[in-house]
């Protein structure tokens, strides 16, 4: 018998931590990485959906209508977009993706119904040729705008922060900054480029009000303008955003995907999706103008169910960036041995910025993104978007909806009691909203 | 000369028209009375028309212009000519925080001063600042040229790109990376071009010249306090 206890591990300096500290002495850098909050964060799937009973009833499957489409910007643009289904194709940049990955998420959008978003980085010809809808980001770091793609796009979308990084600016290392990508934003080839985290012409929401002004004097009011921002505060964004004279607010959580970021600020800084939505629903509410500017929310969504429950909480439509991404080839288990090659294995592939996908999407590489087919990619985007649109289909029905946008907060109850104060539902089997009611 | 007076129509109609000047048309000439400190007057221009705004303007005047060569007899708010894609854009008096921001190309000419961030994130425009410049101009400049004849203020050129900078006055200070640079026979006729365009009369050899020491191209850990 041995008078020595076992070896025991910190619950606090576990092998991952300790791995990172020594990783960090030997580097002298942060890590870098791509995709958004790893960590578990209250989420969708800790919400249920109640469906029809008694004093509901439900709509036949298949038989009984029950529609998808959205407007969004109806409230001063000319032409507000129209989408078939709820659900949009968020922006990721021309540069952190390739031109093939690119005009797959056009395709795909395009078949769908719906739209898709450029990046930092400007607009290409491919993307714009295969995206029917496609709305132009105007980003602090302004590389490739221009007055010609502005008045070519379809709706223009002010980006005043990312999920997973609201306060910080852009980075693409230089591995990714080919001739076309580097000629595209007005920079040397091959170096490390930084992208402000800031707008360089307007500060407070004041300014931003005259620069919407000023877009939509050059777009002669057509095209809708969006304010995209982090989720941080919520409430004050939205009512903020909506003075600015925002047509629609774009609202990402915390494990919403970026192409690149330090893992500190991934990890570390912002609200998940969840505990973001209630709060910017309120802010249209308390000024009126819920349904008339429009709330689309990313940040980790994956399926239909996601999508019934933001629905149900109060957005009119969400936005995928990493399960498109998914959708199209990435991570995908046949490139296992490559995966390995870089350290790493499908699924948990996160070195975008280094440019070596396996999967050729995020990537500068041209023969690492011939790798993908942007016809095939495209339709595979279209069908997993068809099959979100139909679980939230189901979804709906099953509460006794017509239209998804009908799905609301009494649809839902709460698994766990933090699920429950975040997304402002009863936890399930009480009447208790924590915050709100008494238990 | 067209006329449009902004007393009495609105902006929106202003734009609209200038937007709907087509290639040959003969329309080449406007004038818009009363501004009065208006914001995005004559923006996203595209025809190589002459307008002269008479009087002070507020923000963006000009904005994304393209080919148009729009004079403004007065001074002009935050952001003028910003984006500018061609043309050029003059002001008579000052204009205030980031004039000429992430301009792509053609000209912007300050005879008076510009305020702080003049050149933010140019990406090829020309600028030429008869006056003074404020702090942090030219911050993460990428290409093109900005010319002061003047003073600057504190940080000029902080985490320059490829832009060039020419002073004829004090600087106040450099930002990170930027440094002083040597001004060669095709430096200073670089710069006399540009101040020939720009309509001033001063000696090239008179100014110095800056740009990026590149030492923040590649992340490199003993620069980590710069970034
Ligand atoms: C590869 C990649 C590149 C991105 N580039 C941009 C960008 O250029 N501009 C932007 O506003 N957001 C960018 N994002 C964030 C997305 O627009 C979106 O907010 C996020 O992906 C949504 O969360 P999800 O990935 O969980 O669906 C990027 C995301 C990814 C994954």
């Amino acid at each position: 018998m041995t008078t020595k206890t076992p070896p025991q591990f910190s619950a606090t300096f576990d092998d991952y931590t300790q791995a990172e500290i020594r990783r960090a002495a030997a580097t002298g850098i942060y890590d870098i990485r791509g995709g958004g909050a790893k960590r578990k964060v209250p989420h969708f799937d800790d919400l249920l959906v109640l469906g029809a009973s008694m004093s509901r009833y439900p709509l036949e499957g298949y038989r009984e209508r029950c529609d998808t489409d959205v407007m969004l910007g109806s409230r001063y643009a000319e032409k507000p977009i129209h989408l078939k289904i709820p659900i949009t194709i968020a922006g990721m940049s021309f540069g952190s993706l390739s031109g093939p990955a690119k005009e797959a998420l056009g395709r795909g959008a395009t078949l769908a119904g719906t739209s898709t978003t450029t990046g930092d980085g400007g607009m290409t010809d491919e993307e714009r040729g295969h995206s029917e809808r496609l709305v132009y980001q105007l980003l602090p770091s302004r590389y490739g705008m221009n007055p010609r793609d502005l008045r070519r796009a379809d709706a223009i979308e002010v980006v005043v922060g990312q999920g997973a990084k609201p306060g910080g600016g852009g980075m693409l290392l230089g591995q990714k900054i080919s001739a076309r990508v580097a000629s595209m934003r007005t920079l040397p080839e091959g170096i490390d480029q930084r992208s402000a985290c800031r707008h360089p012409d307007w500060t407070g929401p004041d300014d931003l009000a005259i620069k919407i002004t000023e877009l939509r004097e050059i777009t002669d009011w057509q095209v809708p303008i969006f304010i995209k921002v982090g989720a941080s505060r919520p409430y004050y964004d939205t009512a903020l955003a909506v003075k600015a004279g925002a047509d629609v607010v774009v609202l990402d959580g915390m494990q919403g995907g970026t192409a690149a970021t330090q893992a500190v600020f991934i990890e570390n800084v912002g609200l998940p999706t969840l505990a973001a939505i209630r709060p910017a629903v309120q802010a249209l509410q308390d000024l009126g103008v819920h349904r008339e500017v429009q709330l689309v929310i990313s940040g980790g969504i994956r399926s239909g169910a996601d999508v019934a429950k933001a629905l149900a909480l109060g957005a009119d439509a969400v936005s995928i960036g990493s399960a498109a991404l998914t959708a199209i080839g990435d991570n995908d288990p046949k490139w296992e041995a490559d995966y390995q090659a870089l350290g790493t294995t499908a699924g948990a592939y996160d070195d975008w910025h280094e440019g070596r996908d396996p999967a050729g999407i995020t990537t500068q590489d041209p023969e690492l993104a011939a790798r993908l087919d942007p016809v095939a990619a495209g339709r595979r985007l279209a069908n997993y978007l068809s099959v979100m649109t139909m679980e939230a289909q189901t979804i709906a029905r099953a509460c006794g909806h017509n239209h998804v946008h009908n799905m609301e907060p009494e649809d839902l109850v709460a698994l766990t009691i933090e699920a429950a104060a975040m997304a402002g539902v009863p936890l399930a089997g009480t009447d208790w909203i924590p915050g709100k009611t008494r238990f | 000369m067209t006329s449009f007076d902004l007393a009495a129509q609105p902006l929106r109609d202003l734009n609209r028209a200038l937007h709907g000047i087509a290639d040959g048309d003969n329309r080449t000439a406007w004038e818009i009375l009363n501004p009065r400190g208006a914001h995005a007057v004559a923006v996203g221009v595209n025809q190589p028309v002459d307008i002269t705004v008479k009087g002070n303007v507020g923000y963006y005047c000009a904005g994304m212009n393209e080919a148009a060569t729009i004079t403004i007899e007065g001074s002009a708010g935050p952001g003028l000519a910003e984006n500018i894609m061609s043309g050029t854009v003059r002001v008579k008096g000052d204009a205030s925080q980031y004039a000429a921001a992430t301009g792509h190309g053609g000209l912007v000419v300050i005879e008076g001063n510009a305020s702080s961030r003049c050149g933010i994130s140019m990406k090829g425009v020309d600028i030429v600042v008869g006056g003074n410049v404020g702090h942090m101009s030219a911050f993460m400049g990428q290409a093109g040229h900005l010319v002061v004849l003047g003073d600057a203020g504190d940080g000029l050129g902080d985490s320059i790109y490829e832009a060039e900078l020419f002073v004829r006055g004090t600087v106040k200070s450099l930002g990170a990376d930027c440094i002083r640079k040597e001004m060669d026979e095709a430096h200073i006729a670089t710069l006399a071009g540009l101040l020939a365009k720009a309509g001033f009369d001063a000696d090239p050899a008179s100014f110095k010249r800056y740009g990026s020491a590149r030492k923040l191209y590649h992340f490199n850990v003993d620069h980590a306090d710069a970034y």
